[in-house]
Order: structure tokens, then C-alpha cells, then sequence
């Protein structure tokens, strides 16, 4: 099973994340990043995140009251709800 | 004052993502009972020590939160009485027939308040096929499974203008306010409100975005079914927000954790009991870490930051 490396942007941090652990917890795991504490579900959207390059998946469903179709397809994600299938790099939202 | 109109919330419909984890989530982990499925594929449940038809239906969609609660009131005449008192206070009101949208239940009418929230009320519903004991009663008939839940208790909901929400649970519905949390200038935090006994059928936190559920409560017997549900929680890697702990406002014994879809429920025990006659409690802001967590003594930030 493959590790990826997830780097985020400004925050100047890289953690590795396994293909089947979701980013949002490998970042908690790590202690790096801009981790805001969440339901982990995919409903609260506190986890939020813009993928600035990257493969993953989608592997939960990601509330639409905080990622729109449109943000959806624009790379915005709930780091909860996502697996990498590459390396990522990651930027804050806002 | 209490009793005068509402008896407590008896019904909720909670919107959830992923419906296979979260029904198995309310029904094997929480340990509600399943009652039926809709027409159009939501699923009512309710707790093996309630009464009534179900309490909680869930639905599936694309968005997490809460669509509706409604309140039970003891018979049709009160239900009439409350309506008019909606419409003179102000709010529009529909009416949804009986046995529609939720079997087993009878004609309810509904309104949104103006933190938001789509309230109902209702006195007619058929008696669940599986009810506790009546006659020389047992404590249950089969085990309780899981975290035990015996009954919704309770939910807190974050809005706009909770100080007009209060206002009209006290008008309204009869209800009274054991609680309440007031910042430096004289205006509401939070609110802790009740139609009973219990310390609260429901609370508010203000907050600028309309119709945030915050959490829905669950009741267990004890301490001991509070370290219990813990367990479980972690047993089945659920997401915990803050306990086991106690609140010193209501008194409760309490958890806070995230079901799969990501709404927030607490597994709630003890409680002060209410009385309407009892003066009202307290809190600054500033000493509201105390007031929820009173172990830790400090507010956490998903309390104000986290709700669907
Ligand atoms: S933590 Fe709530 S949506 Fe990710
Ligand atoms: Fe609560």
C-alpha cells in the first residue's frame, strides 16, 4: 500500500498520508498543518481545503453547504472526506 | 411556567450524507430501534424506552444538519391554542396533514423562528409497536444494545436573535428558562429551556447563521452508561468532540461526539431536576468554560465553531 507525502502550502508543512487514511487524519496523527478541530464526517465543513495539485478521491460525501458542485470541480475538498492517490499540495481556505 | 403547553420535543428530522454508516450508526451503536421506512426512503427510529410511534426520522441528502423539530403538546385543543398564539406572535403557519410525511403521526402545523429553525407541534400520534412495560413492568423486554439510549432528551440549536426564540418558547409554548448565559452587555449567550422537569427540552447559542443544529441529546440512565458510551465511541473510531465530562449548567453527565454524517450528538444522564418556581441560574460569559466543561474548566473552540 503506497504512502503519499502531503505538503501544505503556506503553513510550510509535510506529512505522509497512506492511500487508505484520510488526509484530515493523517494531518491530526502528524500535528502539522492548519488541523481545525471537526466532525470528521463531512457535514460540519470546518476542515476545508483547496487541492493545488494532486491526485485523490473522494471518498465520503462532502456536504454541499460548504463545497459546492462548482468548488467541488475548482479542487476545494473537506480533508475528512478525501484519500490521496499522489502526492497533494494543499492551500488554506479562505 | 412548565406544563401550561408543550410536553417535550417528541419528533426530529436529522439530514444525513452517508446513509448505510449513519443509519447503522443510530440503530447498532446509539441502540435505537427501527420503526419503518418512508415512501420516499427515510428511515424512522426511536428509543426503546419511548412511547410514541418514532422520534427521529432520518434523511438522506447532500447537506448535514437538522430540517425540523416538533414538539408534542397532551391533546388537540392545546395544539389549536398554541397555533393561534404562533400566528399572533407572528410567525406564518402551515399545516401538515396527518399521517403525510411521518407515519404514525397526525396533523401538525409548523412555522421557522427567527433563529431559523423550523418548529411543529402536534398531539396525535399511534402508539409504537414496541413500548416499554406497562403491566408489572420489567426494565426492558429485550437488552438495550450499544450506547443504551433510552429517549431523545433534548437539542441545542445555534441562530440569530435567541433572545426573541426565548420569548416565544416562554409565550408560545409555555415553557420556562432555568438557565441562562448573558455577555458583558446585558445580552443572551445561551439559553437553557424546558416545558418539564428536565433542565432543558432545548437550548440556544447565538450565533450569525440561521438553523445550525449545534447537538442532539440523547438520554442514558447513568455515570456508568456514560463511560459506556465511550466506550463505543471509541471501539467504532466515532470522532469525540469533549468527554466523558460534566456540565455544571443543567447538571448533566455528558459526551459530545460526531455520527458519521457529521452532526454532533451528546449521550446525556442525570440533570438537575426543574422546577418553574425556582429562580433562574446564572452565567457570565466569561466563566461559560466552567458552566459547560466543568472538569477542564475551559471552553473548547468547536463549541462555538462547529455545527451543521
Ligand atoms: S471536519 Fe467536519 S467536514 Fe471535515
Ligand atoms: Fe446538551
Amino acid at each position: 500500500m503506497g504512502t503519499f507525502l502531503v505538503t501544505v502550502e503556506d503553513a510550510r508543512v509535510t506529512f505522509p498520508c497512506k492511500e487508505d487514511e484520510f488526509v484530515m487524519g493523517a494531518m491530526l496523527h502528524a500535528g502539522k498543518g492548519p488541523v481545525r478541530y471537526g466532525c470528521c464526517g463531512g457535514g460540519c465543513g470546518i476542515c476545508k481545503m483547496r487541492v493545488v495539485s494532486g491526485d485523490y478521491e473522494v471518498v465520503k460525501p462532502m456536504s454541499r453547504a460548504h463545497i459546492s458542485e462548482a468548488q467541488e470541480a475548482d479542487g476545494l475538498v473537506l480533508t475528512c472526506c478525501v484519500k490521496p492517490r499522489g502526492d497533494l499540495t494543499l492551500g488554506r481556505w479562505p | 411556567m412548565g406544563f401550561k403547553g408543550t410536553l417535550r420535543p417528541g419528533l426530529v428530522q436529522l439530514r444525513v450524507l452517508d446513509f448505510d454508516a449513519t443509519l447503522n450508526f443510530y440503530e447498532n451503536i446509539l441502540g435505537l430501534n427501527k420503526v419503518c421506512e418512508t415512501k420516499d426512503g427515510r428511515i424512522c427510529l426511536k428509543g426503546y424506552d419511548e412511547f410514541d410511534h418514532h422520534s427521529v426520522t432520518l434523511r438522506k441528502t447532500d447537506k448535514a444538519g437538522l430540517d425540523f423539530v416538533a414538539f408534542k403538546a397532551a391533546d388537540a385543543d392545546t395544539v389549536e391554542e398554541i397555533k393561534d398564539k404562533v400566528v399572533k406572535f407572528g410567525y406564518k403557519v402551515d399545516e401538515v396533514p396527518a399521517n403525510s410525511d411521518q407515519p404514525g403521526f397526525g396533523k401538525r402545523y409548523g412555522w421557522t423562528i427567527c433563529t431559523g429553525h423550523r418548529f411543529e407541534v402536534y398531539s396525535e400520534v399511534e402508539p409504537a409497536e414496541q413500548q416499554p412495560m406497562l403491566h408489572n413492568p420489567d426494565i426492558w423486554t429485550k437488552p438495550p444494545r450499544g450506547m443504551r439510549a433510552q429517549r431523545m432528551d433534548h437539542f441545542l440549536l445555534y441562530g440569530p436573535n435567541i433572545m426573541e426564540a426565548e420569548r416565544f418558547c416562554q409565550e408560545v409554548f409555555g415553557m420556562y428558562v432555568p438557565e441562562v448565559c448573558n455577555l458583558p452587555d446585558g445580552n443572551r449567550l445561551a439559553t437553557w429551556i424546558t416545558s418539564s422537569n428536565k433542565p432543558h427540552d432545548l437550548a440556544f447559542v447565538e450565533y450569525p447563521e440561521p438553523g445550525k443544529l449545534h447537538h442532539l441529546g440523547f438520554y442514558l440512565q447513568d455515570w456508568a452508561d456514560v463511560g459506556n458510551a465511550a466506550d463505543w465511541i471509541a471501539l467504532n473510531r466515532l470522532k469525540l468532540d469533549i468527554g466523558p465530562t460534566r456540565h455544571a449548567i443543567t447538571r448533566g453527565l455528558s459526551i459530545y461526539f460526531w455520527e458519521p454524517s457529521g452532526n454532533r450528538i451528546e449521550t446525556y444522564a442525570g440533570g438537575y431536576t426543574a422546577y418553574p418556581d425556582h429562580p433562574q441560574r446564572v452565567w457570565d460569559a466569561d466563566q461559560v468554560g466552567r458552566g459547560l466543561f466543568y472538569y477542564s474548566g475551559e471552553l473548547i473552540p468547536s463549541f462555538l465553531e462547529v455545527v451543521t
